[in-house]
C-alpha cells in the first residue's frame, strides 16, 4: 500500500508506546524507590526516490532530488535515575539511599538483584528482607532474638541493643553497588533492577564512599515521577496520535476518491 | 486518449508522494531536535510533437525547515538543548563525522558518551570518553567537567568539549539514516560561537497545524487531479460513442 499510510502508522505506533511509558510513570506515583521511564524518539530510514545531483545530462545535474521519510520509531525507553524525595517515616527497617548505589538482593535463582527501594521487613528467621517478595538482603544481615532496637549507621553499619547489655553489638554491615550507566540496567519489576551489558559490572563499595550516598534509616526514597510532567506528556502523545490517525483517514480517503471516480 | 490523462496522473501520484513526506513529518512530531523534510513541485515540460503545452509534476525535497524548536527543560544533566542554529557532531555509523541536533546524551558502560540514538558525541579531538563521576555538568559552550567519583567538588575537572558546528543552512544535507552531513563531504570545523541549554531538549520543529493544513490542501489537490483523470475518461468515451453512431 502507499507509504504515506505507513509512515502515519509509525507515529500512532511510538505515540501508543509514549502512553504506556507515560502511563506506567503515573501508575508508580506512589511506588517506593521507582525511577520514571521516558520514550527516546528517532526517526526511520530515509527512501531515495531522485538522487539529487543525478546527471541530467553531460555537465548539468539535478539541483533537487527526492528523499522520502518512512516515519519514526521509538528507539529506547530511558530510566532516569534522578534522587526522589525521602520521606521520614520513623520506622528503623526503612532505609533510604541519599545519593547514588543500589541496595543488593539475592534472587530465587541464585542471581543478584538491585534495588533503590529500602522498605526492608524481618523475616521470621530474623534475617532483612524487602517487603513484597522476602528475597534477602545482601550481605545477609541476621537480627538476633532478644534486641530492643537495631540502628543502621549512615555508612551501613548495623548495630543492635541487646536488653541487658551496656553496650551496642555490631551484627554487620549494609553495602551499596554503583554501575557506571544506572540507565542500562534491566528493570525486572517488583522495583528490581538486573545488571546487562549496558550497565556495566556491580561496583560494590561501603556507603559513604567513592560517590556511593549514605542510607538515611527511618526514611523512603519516593517516587521520581513529577505528576505535571508526565500529564502535559500524555496531552502531547493524544494530540500527536489523533493527528496521525487524521493524517491516515485523510490518505485513506485520498485512495478511496481514487477508486470510487476511474 | 487523450494525453492530459498522464499530466493528471504524474499530478496524483506526485501528490501522494508529497502526502508521504507530509505524514513523515506528522509522525516526526515528537523526537527530540527533528528538523522538518520540506518538499515542493517543481514543473518538468513534456517534450515531443505538438505544442509545448504539457508540463508533469514533480515532487523533490527542498532541504529542512532550520527554524528553532522549543526548549524543554528536563533537569537531567546529559539533556543538551542548542539555542539557535548549530549542530552537535557524532560518528556516523559509517565513521565518518555526522551532526545532529538532538541532545539526549547518555553514557555508555565502557565510558563513551552517546546520543540516545547511539551515536558517539566527538569532542574536538575525537569521541569523548567519560570517567567514572559522583556528578557531572556541561557548560553552555559544550565544555564537560566532572568531580571523579569518591573525589570532592575541589577535584572538578574538564574532560573534553563538544564539537559544536554551525555551518550554513545549505550545506547541510540529510543522509538516508537521519544525521545531517555536509554536502562538501569533509567535516565541518568546530564554532564556538554554539550555545547549548543544559538540562534541556529541543523538540521537534514539526509545525503540526502547518502539517495539518497542508494534509488537507494535499488531500484536496489529489481529488483535483483524479476529477481531472475522470473527464478524460469521460471525454474518451464520449468520442468513442461518437464515432459509434455516425459509422
Amino acid at each position: 500500500m502507499n507509504p504515506a499510510l505507513w509512515a502515519a502508522k509509525t507515529g500512532l505506533d511510538a505515540q501508543q508506546t509514549r502512553m504506556s511509558v507515560t502511563s506506567n510513570n503515573l501508575a508508580n506515583v506512589s511506588t517506593t524507590g521507582f525511577k520514571k521511564g521516558r520514550a527516546v524518539f528517532e526517526d526511520l530510514l530515509y527512501q531515495n526516490v531522485r538522487q539529487v545531483g543525478g546527471s541530467t545530462s553531460q555537465d548539468t545535474m539535478a539541483p533537487t532530488g527526492l528523499s522520502l521519510g518512512t516515519g519514526v520509531r521509538i528507539v529506547a525507553t530511558e530510566k532516569s535515575f534522578t534522587q526522589g524525595n525521602l520521606q521520614q517515616t520513623g520506622n528503623s527497617m526503612d532505609m533510604a539511599i541519599n545519593g547514588r548505589g543500589f541496595f543488593q538482593v539475592l534472587l530465587p535463582d541464585g542471581t543478584m538483584g538491585y534495588t533503590r527501594d529500602g522498605d526492608f521487613e524481618i523475616n521470621a528467621q530474623g534475617e532483612l528482607v524487602t517487603q513484597g517478595s522476602g528475597f534477602r538482603v545482601q550481605p545477609g544481615i541476621q537480627i538476633p532474638d532478644g534486641v530492643q532496637s537495631v540502628t543502621v549507621g549512615k555508612d551501613g553499619v548495623v548495630t543492635v541493643q541487646v536488653a541487658g547489655q551496656s553496650a551496642p553489638t555490631q551484627i554487620g554491615s549494609l553495602q551499596l553497588v554503583d554501575f557506571i550507566n544506572p540507565s542500562g540496567l534491566q528493570p525486572r519489576g517488583e522495583n528490581l533492577y538486573s545488571e546487562s551489558a549496558a550497565s556495566g559490572s556491580p561496583q560494590t563499595g561501603t556507603p559513604g564512599l567513592n560517590g556511593l550516598g549514605y542510607i538515611e534509616q527511618g526514611s523512603l526514597e519516593a517516587s521520581n515521577v513529577n505528576v505535571v510532567e508526565e500529564l502535559v506528556t500524555m496531552i502531547e502523545a493524544q494530540r500527536a496520535y489523533e493527528m496521525n490517525s487524521k493524517a491516515i483517514s485523510t490518505t485513506d480517503q485520498m485512495l478511496a476518491f481514487l477508486t470510487q471516480q476511474l | 486518449m487523450d494525453r492530459f490523462l498522464y499530466v493528471s496522473m504524474s499530478g496524483a501520484k506526485e501528490t501522494l508522494r508529497a502526502q508521504t513526506a507530509n505524514n513523515h513529518n506528522l509522525a516526526n512530531a515528537s523526537p527530540t531536535g527533528f528538523r522538518a523534510d520540506m518538499s515542493a513541485f517543481q514543473t518538468r515540460a513534456v517534450a515531443g510533437s505538438g505544442y509545448a503545452s504539457r508540463a508533469y509534476a514533480t515532487n523533490s525535497t527542498t532541504g529542512w525547515d532550520s527554524t528553532q524548536g522549543a526548549l524543554v527543560s528536563t533537569g537531567r544533566d546529559l539533556d543538551v538543548g542548542i539555542n539557535g542554529s548549530g549542530w552537535i557532531a557524532v560518528m556516523g555509523k559509517d565513521g565518518r563525522e555526522a551532526y545532529t541536533r538532538a541532545g539526549d546524551l547518555r553514557v555508555d558502560p565502557t565510558g563513551m558518551l552517546m546520543t540516545g540514538a547511539g551515536h558517539q558525541v566527538m569532542g574536538e579531538g575525537g569521541p569523548i570518553s567519560v570517567p567514572p563521576n559522583t556528578s557531572l555538568s556541561i557548560g553552555g559552550d559544550g565544555t564537560i567537567s566532572v568531580i571523579p567519583l569518591g573525589q570532592g567538588p575541589e577535584t572538578t575537572s574538564t574532560v573534553g568539549r563538544i564539537k559544536l558546528v554551525n555551518p550554513p543552512d545549505a550545506e547541510m544535507t540529510r543522509g538516508e539514516d537521519g544525521l545531517f552531513r555536509s554536502t562538501s563531504g569533509t567535516d565541518v570545523p568546530a564554532d564556538a560561537s554554539v550555545r547549548l541549554a543544559t538540562g534541556s531538549l529541543e523538540t521537534s520543529n514539526v509545525n503540526v497545524a502547518d502539517a495539518m493544513v497542508n494534509m488537507i490542501e494535499l488531500s484536496r489537490r489529489f481529488d483535483l487531479q483524479v476529477k481531472a483523470m475522470k473527464t478524460a475518461e469521460d471525454n474518451a468515451a464520449a468520442s468513442a460513442q461518437l464515432l459509434r453512431s455516425s459509422g
